[in-house]
């Protein structure tokens, strides 16, 4: 593990207070406040119209996505404020090209890409989506016999996952809409039918008010735009005032103060995966005094977990942040690769550790969408086996049950 | 075993008096802020099937609230369509009934203002109703009105529709004008005259009211600059007040207007839409006309309160809808200045907003340079007004708390039981939205009493069925008021 990387035990929010929810539908909206942000980063938003783009990552790979906006951060190194003139600047730049009339796409190059010195447009959750897809992406690193030549040779590619836009989840654009924004307001946690969608932070109150809109045009898992589907009306509320103690004016505007705390509290308590979690996270891009870092969770299959990028200022404080929900299957997927990495793609030994049997791991690997992998002679052999020994499994427990 | 019999009896009585009586203030409550307009929080379409429901299950339960409603002083929009829907079902059977029935209608109609009767009457048509009363209610409004000629100018369209579909006894020249105009080389009414000689005469375009002569000095590409300075004369007050922005931009000098003769919410959402530099270098002056505003409003209908201290809500939802643009703001604003303007030592408290100025104004501060935004804190303005010890607390608000949700309803209850034996406050919810999902406005919570708020001029007579809102009344008694207050509304428009 490179200095680059590294594996933390909780995401912190510091400088960061939750403000009680607004609740529309199924969707409920937490709003994040800081109340002494920093004036030397700010971040906008530069809209891609085409239909979708192409981003080279290396001369060899490609990424290609619906990308509807990019985010430009503009920073100073010296503490100032960045100033509005800059950032009007920074939307005339040349970025990428466009193809195409009919079905029109956007060629741009790297995830985050420095554009002057003191601008970076980097492309929000595309770089945390990256990092998801990439994982692994070489492919085995030793020649065992079950991997099909097409992995040995290209690695994993093409790899892919499906996620679903905002605008696809019930009641969420009316919710953003309707949403009453804050003053001192940086960021928002996305809750669907009272799981964690999605969590968003900025550096400054004036860029979240500019940048409020693109969490509609921003991505979710399946599992949310599921959540979305079946989502009712949750009203929770904490504890309400103490009647008792109350005796005076002053009594009640220290209960009032209380309920404002439990709010607070109540909403730490709603999203443990981001609190609670440990996460690996990889720097994406250094840029003094920030660093863009993307990271995900520990990928426990039994839990839910959330891929994601933020900037962090030298300070520690944090400065942007941008998560996805994994669904179950995705989370699968990302688990079933890491831990054959671990083994060296072994599956003999990969099998061991998950505690099953090879053909059963052949057969999870199958089911997860990985059956391109291996040779297709090596899967039809675990599909035999595994068919023929449940088969005699089954007749053996009838007997075993006859005799007791 | 009698005994249990006839306490149960009490008990479904009891039961069945106080939903009935939920019902009617529900639908009052409704009357009073519903406007078929979209809403911040839902669509017009929504808004309308939810309205329409509660009018026809009203009629059809109680046909005597439903007609008295039409005296209680509730909005425009709900009187044209209960005089709509009370015409579609007919006369009653009952010969009192009916008489005050057709009273009621025919005092409502001549309150409300014509362009809204005649789309009234356009809709019977598209209702398809036209029974004998309907008839007899279009000829007599129609008689009723002092210049026909100038009607069926203005309104030329919509009376045709009326007349053809209400068979119409019509004077030759007002039917060859609304049927047969091009054949017509000339009228004896000169207006008629006017309408038909503007067709090729721009002359003639400025003898003819606002509305009708902009189609004509748009068929004679009249430029914009001087068909407004030739037609001023012919304006109304209300379109020389909407002519205000668009001829500043135009270069022209305004159309005079006395701004204290507009009403007071309809000046106060005028004044909220001004450009911010320009309310701050008029401020004095509009300050003062929304004052004169108050003081007319208060004359015509007065309000009689005790110390009385307003919470008032700017935050983001109150901007409303782009048809209903900036009112609930604007009723805010307007029942500042109508209690600064009734009650002695009033304070004004706003939740906080972006701007972070203007947490608490008294009469003499120029609310109306308030900036809306920003989320829905109702606790700490709350507890400054209770600080403030006051008797009477009114909430302005849409209802949808979130900076935290139910803290209103939780400080009024533990205020209620826990402190008012020291000093007693009655707490009031002013809604000025309709929320169909609830068929009335959105309440705070059950100890805080909900009335529906259009107009603040309406403040007062919706003050008038806040006790049966909060239940201490009976629905014998709410009839009985609302009894009362039809027989005094059909003696004025009758004497």
């Amino acid at each position: 593990m490179t200095d680059r990387q590294k594996t933390s035990s909780g995401m912190r929010l510091n400088g960061l207070t939750l403000a009680p929810p607004q609740v529309l539908g199924g969707v409920r909206l937490v709003p994040l406040i800081r109340s002494g942000h920093r004036e030397d980063l700010r971040l906008s938003p530069r809209v891609y119209s085409e239909e979708f783009a192409f981003v080279e990552i290396d001369p060899k790979t490609v990424y290609t996505s619906y990308v509807p906006h990019g985010l430009v951060a503009n920073w100073t190194t010296d503490g100032g404020a960045v100033y509005g003139s800059q950032m009007a600047l920074a939307a005339k730049k040349k970025d990428g090209k466009s193809y195409g009339r009919f079905m029109t796409a956007r060629g741009l190059r790297k995830m985050a890409r420095r554009e002057g010195k003191t601008q970076l447009r980097f492309l929000p959750l595309h770089v945390a989506m990256e990092g998801l897809l990439a994982l692994h992406f070489g492919g085995p690193d030793i020649a065992w016999t079950e991997y099909s030549t097409a992995v040995m040779r290209t690695g994993l590619s093409p790899r892919s996952e499906t996620v679903v836009p905002g605008d696809q989840i019930a009641g969420l654009d009316d919710a953003l809409r309707l949403f009453e924004i804050h003053e001192n307001q940086v960021g928002m946690l996305v809750f669907v039918s009272e799981s964690l969608a999605s969590a968003f932070v900025v550096p400054h109150p004036d860029d979240y008010t500019a940048l409020h809109h693109t969490l509609i045009t921003d991505f979710y898992g399946e599992l949310i735009w599921q959540f979305g589907c079946y989502a009712t009306e949750n009203v929770m509320f904490p504890e309400p005032i103490n009647m008792q103690s109350i005796e005076s004016i002053a009594d009640l505007r220290r209960e009032v103060d209380a309920l404002r705390r439990r709010w607070n509290r109540f909403n730490t308590m709603m999203s443990p995966a981001l609190f609670d979690r440990a996460y690996h996270s990889e720097r994406v891009y250094r840029f003094k005094p920030f660093s863009l870092e993307r990271f995900v969770t520990d990928l426990d299959p039994s839990a839910e977990n959330h891929i994601g990028e933020a900037i962090y200022a030298d300070d520690g404080t944090l400065q942007y942040l941008k998560t996805y929900r994994l669904s179950s299957a995705q989370t699968r997927r990302a688990y079933l690769l890491s831990q054959l990495a671990g083994q060296d793609w072994d599956l003999e030994r990969c099998a061991e550790t998950l505690d099953c049997r090879k053909n059963e791991l052949i057969l999870r690997l199958e089911n997860a969408g990985f059956g391109y992998l291996l040779h297709q002679h090596v899967l039809d052999e675990a599909r035999a086996t595994e068919k023929k020994r449940l088969k005699s499994g089954l007749s053996g427990v009838s007997r075993a049950d006859l005799l007791s | 075993m009698k005994n249990a019999s006839q306490s149960r009896d009490e008990i479904y009585a009891a039961q069945k008096e106080a939903s009935e009586r939920e019902d009617l203030v529900m639908f009052i409550n409704a009357c009073f802020a519903a406007t078929g307009q979209a809403e911040y929080y839902c669509s017009r379409s929504y808004g309308r099937v939810s309205i329409d429901f509660l009018h026809s299950y009203v009629l059809a339960n109680y046909r005597r609230v439903y007609r008295r409603v039409l005296a209680a002083g509730v909005n425009d929009f709900n009187r044209a369509r209960i005089v709509l829907k009370l015409l579609a079902a007919g006369a009653p059977p009952d010969k009192a009934d009916r008489e005050e029935e057709g009273k009621l209608i025919s005092a409502t109609l001549h309150s409300l203002p014509a362009n809204r009767v005649f789309t009234l009457f356009t809709r019977l048509r598209e209702a398809k109703i036209n029974n004998r009363r309907s008839r007899a209610v279009v000829r007599d409004y129609l008689k009723w009105r002092s210049s026909p000629a100038f009607d069926a100018v203005k309104y030329r369209s919509k009376v045709r529709i009326v007349a053809r579909h209400t068979h119409q006894d019509l004077d030759p020249e007002t039917g060859a004008f609304l049927f047969a105009l091009k054949e017509q080389k000339q009228f004896e009414t000169p207006l008629f005259d006017s309408f038909l000689r503007a067709h090729y005469s721009k002359q003639a375009v400025y003898e003819l009211p606002y509305s009708v002569a902009e189609g004509f000095a748009a068929r004679h590409q009249i430029p914009r600059l001087e068909f407004l300075r030739k037609i001023e004369p012919r304006m109304t007050h209300s379109e020389r007040q909407r002519a205000q922005s668009s001829a500043e931009r135009l270069g022209k000098e305004k159309p005079k207007v006395d701004l204290a003769r507009t009403p007071l919410t309809k000046l106060a959402m005028y004044v909220i839409g001004l450009p911010i530099e320009q309310q701050r270098r008029r401020a004095a002056e509009l300050h003062d006309a929304l004052r004169a505003a108050a003081a007319r409003a208060l004359r015509k209908r007065p309000l009689s309160l005790g110390r009385t201290a307003a919470v008032l809500d700017r935050s983001r939802s109150t901007w409303g809808s782009r048809e209903r643009r900036r009112r609930p703001l604007a009723v805010a604003v307007a029942v500042h200045y109508l209690l600064a303007a009734s009650g002695n030592g009033m304070q004004s408290f706003w939740t906080p907003s972006r701007s972070g100025d203007l947490e608490s104004a008294t009469a003499e501060d120029h609310v109306f340079l308030v900036e809306a935004g920003g989320q829905t804190d109702l606790a700490t303005p709350l507890l400054a007004a209770i600080e403030y010890q006051v008797d009477n607390v009114i909430i302005v608000s849409d209802g949808y708390e979130n900076a935290p949700a139910d803290a209103a309803r939780q400080i009024v209850h533990a205020y209620q039981t826990r402190l008012s034996q020291t000093h007693p406050i009655a707490f009031l919810h002013a809604n000025p939205v309709f929320d169909p999902d609830h068929f009335s406005p959105k309440p705070l919570g059950s100890p805080l009493t909900t009335i529906g708020l259009r107009d603040a001029e309406d403040l007062g007579a919706s003050l008038g069925f806040a006790k049966f809102s909060s239940g201490e009344a009976s629905q014998t008694q709410l009839e009985a008021y609302l009894g009362m207050l039809a027989t005094v509304f059909i003696g004025v428009s009758h004497d």
